[in-house]
């Protein structure tokens, strides 16, 4: 598409159409900026053997998980699940990880996660954890980045869509997380829908997200009913400030596509968070009851302790001067971005005809000049003319997101017209566009939202594929494109398909991440686990049979089960006893209904339920090729009427194990159990 | 004994203490699904792995072999040694102070029988190991394959290639041994020497007899 065509399409029809041109013209010239520059293919080489630069996380959008590719190669290297069971490595289908997925509704399997975030020191990523959101049943979750496991998941109260989430302040104290759809809060009322205008609120959570384990949501601010989009903290000159787009400031409760586009200008919040600790310390706040949960997995047992929580702090910015300024931007903004320096505030309109730019020292200024149009709620509404800093003008269609280069440049994502435009922050001129495969959603720049960006690369991440690979049916992975942005034009010189729906995405140097090889078997405290072979073995408590199984290349200890009645509910507690790197076995039953399989890393242990339904010899066998004598790695069980006398004995080489201990009986019964969800049968709900 | 050699024998017996301190000896195993390798550290009185897990999955790999599993406590040298090389310290310090050469004489006769032995018996280990496999209940039979590692350099076991050297422990032996030699060749002379003179004698014999030891002791 040239220039021309597009301005003159833009101004005759809307842009929902014009989106639609757009396409029809493209498939019309598929080849006309397809090209790659002339050294693509060895910018993204990585020789076999070789490692790349970046790592990169990908948010799995629908998938609920977080990918983790290399870059400039565009290799996948690892699916961290977080957010779903995965029956690949068992989570969420073994009593250890099940407890992960609690929430106050109960089991929730799935989510859709949006925004990857790394942890950060002094506004730049650390390497320590990644963050990410879950939108639709809200929660939070923080990966490890030694492990590359999900070690703990808050769910936030009183939200219900966790969209603005999990942006982090520069110092790491706070994750964020701000509501999407608004709803009476407490949302425990049987309300009116119509009712929105008087009824309907928001809310801005402040996590606590600096201690491992011990997330907890800090306070929360009543905010007016809008749409919160999306967020980022102040850094440098703004630290102590938050930022979050809103959209629906007409507050509509049906056919927003429409009824929430009214209004030429919606709002970014921003958010005097010191202020606002400073209010809750002073008891400005006030407890509300509340019911969600804090599941935290313990690094050395890998069971999941699920925590109910009762209360959460709210803070009405009625009561608390100050707190909070709506900034009027260009039109249904969706990101809100902050250039390294902290200066701008980029609000990208998604439906307008620019990117609005806020200073924050004009920001400062106007607040101090009172320069309010009204006030909401309590909020002064800040004149635009006393906040703007500039307009980028014609700068595509659909601005969605922005990065930064650290070299004075900024990268906004255009959705409709397909394509990144780069422009030079304090002029406001476009100095170049290069198009996207296609309809790019979030864009990413290594370190891009941080206070120092790697500015080596962009990453667009797409919406729509097409024909970009070979067809797959009607569903297709999602396209992104890796781009070389080092010189003065940006290069294409990747593209790669992704899992799930990446939308937002972070990326670090390799070098800030520390992954562990593997667990050390001696610290490994999960009351079920075995050290050695000799002690594995079996034991019954009524209809709960626990059986404690070494796995050791090639052979499980005890191999062969017997004494197992149809209607018992039985408990595998599988230890790999291995301490070598990257050797893992499995563990799976014939015809199990109750759970996948498990997956186990060398000295941890899983537990694998299962409830036999009928009389038979059912096998059971490693599931990861682990060694030579692999296909040797099995056993069996048999499994006898209800009431038989078959003795219960667990053996290896036709030699018994001893009826083993049970793990705290000695000392509190039944307390070790207790903690992995109810072991004896009470259906794993907390 | 002049000054000179009587200091030059203490040192010997000081770098011998490495013995003490310091590996003695590391076999060093890479397959092609173990590029970052396993490693075997041979110390005066113990057997240790490279990385702490190395030597149990040594072991666990040789099972498929059905070699006896490599276990420190089963090795009664291992408990003999540092006494024999404690003693040999003693007997340094003592030909030091006494500055007798038949001392050193002793002395480093002494060494070359233990390192003499020392290798004898770490092959003679390595032979048992290798040939008396539990052939009955070996999972992996290779007919024709020997799993004795070397004693010096590099072989190809299966998907293995195992390589062994000395370590800083054996060399600092090899120095003590010719820092000994060189007092007992300087006591001959009597008579503290010149340095100017002294010299040129002094580097060629160590240097002759760093290529005599060399096949001996390494």
């Amino acid at each position: 598409m040239s220039h021309p065509v597009r301005r003159i399409v833009f101004g005759v029809v809307g842009t929902t159409l014009v989106g639609g041109l757009l396409f029809a013209c493209r498939t019309s010239t598929p080849t006309l900026n397809n090209a790659v520059s002339g050294d693509a293919a060895s910018r993204v080489y990585v020789a076999p053997g070789k490692k790349d630069e970046f790592y990169a996380f990908m948010s799995g959008g629908f998938s609920g998980q977080v990918s983790v590719y290399g870059l400039p190669s565009g290799r996948l290297m690892k699916v961290i699940p977080v957010f779903s069971q995965d029956p690949e490595e068992g989570w969420g289908y073994d009593e250890e990880s099940k407890g992960m997925l609690q929430t106050s509704y109960g089991f929730v399997p799935w989510d859709d996660s949006h925004h990857p975030e790394l942890s950060q020191t002094d506004g730049v990523p650390n390497g320590k954890w990644l963050f990410i959101n879950g939108n639709n049943t809200p929660r939070i979750a923080r990966i490890d980045l030694g492990r590359f496991e999900t070690q703990e998941i808050l769910q936030i109260p009183n939200s219900a869509g966790n969209h603005s989430s999990p942006f982090t302040t520069p110092d790491g104290k706070y994750v964020v997380a701000g509501t999407r759809f608004s709803v009476p809060i407490p949302n425990n009322r049987d309300e009116s829908i119509a009712s929105y205008k008087q009824n309907f609120k928001g809310t801005i959570s402040f996590v606590r997200a600096d201690q491992p384990g011990k997330m907890d949501v800090a306070f929360q601010i009543l905010v007016p009913g809008f749409d919160y989009d999306l967020g980022h903290a102040g850094k440098a000159v703004s630290d102590g400030w938050f930022f979050f787009t809103t959209y629906n400031t007409e507050q509509a409760h049906t056919k927003l596509e429409a009824n929430a586009s009214q209004n030429d200008k919606d709002f970014i919040a921003a958010i005097d968070y010191k202020r606002a600790e400073a209010c809750v310390a002073g008891g400005k706040a006030k407890p509300m009851p509340a019911n969600y949960t804090h599941n935290t997995l313990d690094e050395h047992s890998g069971i999941a302790h699920v925590e109910k929580k009762t209360s959460v702090t709210i803070l009405d910015p009625k009561d608390c001067d100050g707190l909070m300024y709506f900034l009027p931007t260009a039109k249904s903004p969706h990101g809100v971005d902050v250039d390294p320096t902290g200066e701008y505030i980029v609000g990208n309109g998604k439906l307008a005809s620019v990117i609005t730019v806020h200073s924050f020292t004009k920001m400062k200024k106007a607040i101090a000049d009172k320069a309010f149009d009204k006030v909401i709620d309590g909020i002064p509404v800040l004149k635009y003319e006393a906040v703007v800093a500039g307009e980028v003008k014609n700068p595509g269609l659909g601005p969605l997101h922005t990065e930064f280069d650290g070299k004075g440049y900024a990268y906004t994502s255009m959705f409709i017209s397909s394509e990144i435009v780069k422009w030079k922050l304090g002029t406001w001129e476009v100095v170049d566009r290069i198009p996207t495969y296609y309809a790019i959603g979030h864009l990413m720049i290594p370190g891009g939202d941080s206070r120092k960006p790697w500015g080596k690369y962009v990453v667009a991440l797409n919406k729509i594929t097409k024909d970009r690979y070979l067809p797959t049916g009607p569903l297709m992975f999602q396209s992104a494109q890796l781009y070389d942005i080092s010189g003065d034009k940006m290069k294409l010189l990747l593209d790669f398909p992704m899992i799930g729906e990446p939308h937002y995405a972070q990326a670090l140097p390799a070098s800030l991440i520390n992954s562990v090889k593997f667990n050390k078997l001696a610290e490994n405290t999960n009351p079920w686990a075995v050290k050695s072979e000799a002690e594995g073995g079996i034991s019954r408590q009524g209809k709960v049979v626990h059986v404690k199984l070494a796995a050791i290349r090639s052979h499980f200890s005890p191999d062969n089960i017997e004494g197992i009645q149809v209607g018992d509910t039985v408990y595998f507690h599988v230890t790999n006893i291995e301490q070598d790197w990257d050797i893992v076995h499995g563990f799976a039953v014939l015809g199990n209904t109750d759970a996948s399989e498990l997956i186990l890393p060398p000295g941890e242990t899983r537990t694998l339920k299962w409830i036999p339904r009928s009389v038979a010899v059912y096998p059971f066998y490693c599931t990861d090729f682990c060694s030579a004598l692999h296909q040797e790695m099995q056993g069996y069980i048999r499994v006898s009427p209800a009431g038989s006398t078959v003795p219960l004995v667990a053996s290896i080489n036709d030699h018994p194990l001893n009826h083993m201990t049970m793990p705290g009986m000695a000392t509190r019964p039944g307390a070790a159990a207790g903690q992995m969800n109810n072991m004896n049968g009470s259906g794993g709900r907390p | 004994m002049s000054r000179f050699s009587r200091m030059l024998i203490a040192v010997a017996g000081v770098l011998l203490g490495g013995m003490l301190v310091f590996p003695l000896w590391s076999i060093g195993l890479v397959a092609p699904q173990y590029p970052e390798g396993l490693g075997m550290v041979i110390g005066i009185h113990t057997i240790t792995g490279q990385n702490p897990q190395d030597l149990n999955n040594i072991n666990e790999l040789n099972h498929y072999i059905g070699m006896k599993v490599i276990d420190p406590n089963a090795i009664p040298e291992l408990r003999v040694m540092p006494w024999i090389v404690g003693a040999l310290i003693l007997l340094a310090l003592v030909a030091a102070a006494w500055g007798k050469r038949s001392l050193v004489i002793g002395w480093l006769v002494g060494l070359f029988a233990l390192g003499v032995a020392g290798l004898v018996d770490f092959w003679r280990w390595t032979y048992d190991f290798g040939h008396n496999l539990d052939v009955e209940h070996a999972i992996i039979k290779m007919p024709g394959t020997v799993y004795q590692p070397p004693i010096l350099g590099s072989k190809q076991i299966l998907n293995f290639t195992a390589t062994s050297w000395p370590s800083l422990g054996a060399w600092l032996a090899v120095a003590a041994f010719v820092a000994g030699l060189i007092a007992l060749l300087m006591a001959r002379r009597g008579t503290p020497a010149a340095p100017s003179a002294i010299r040129p004698r002094h580097t060629a014999s160590s240097s002759t007899l760093a290529t005599d030891i060399a096949p001996a002791t390494g």
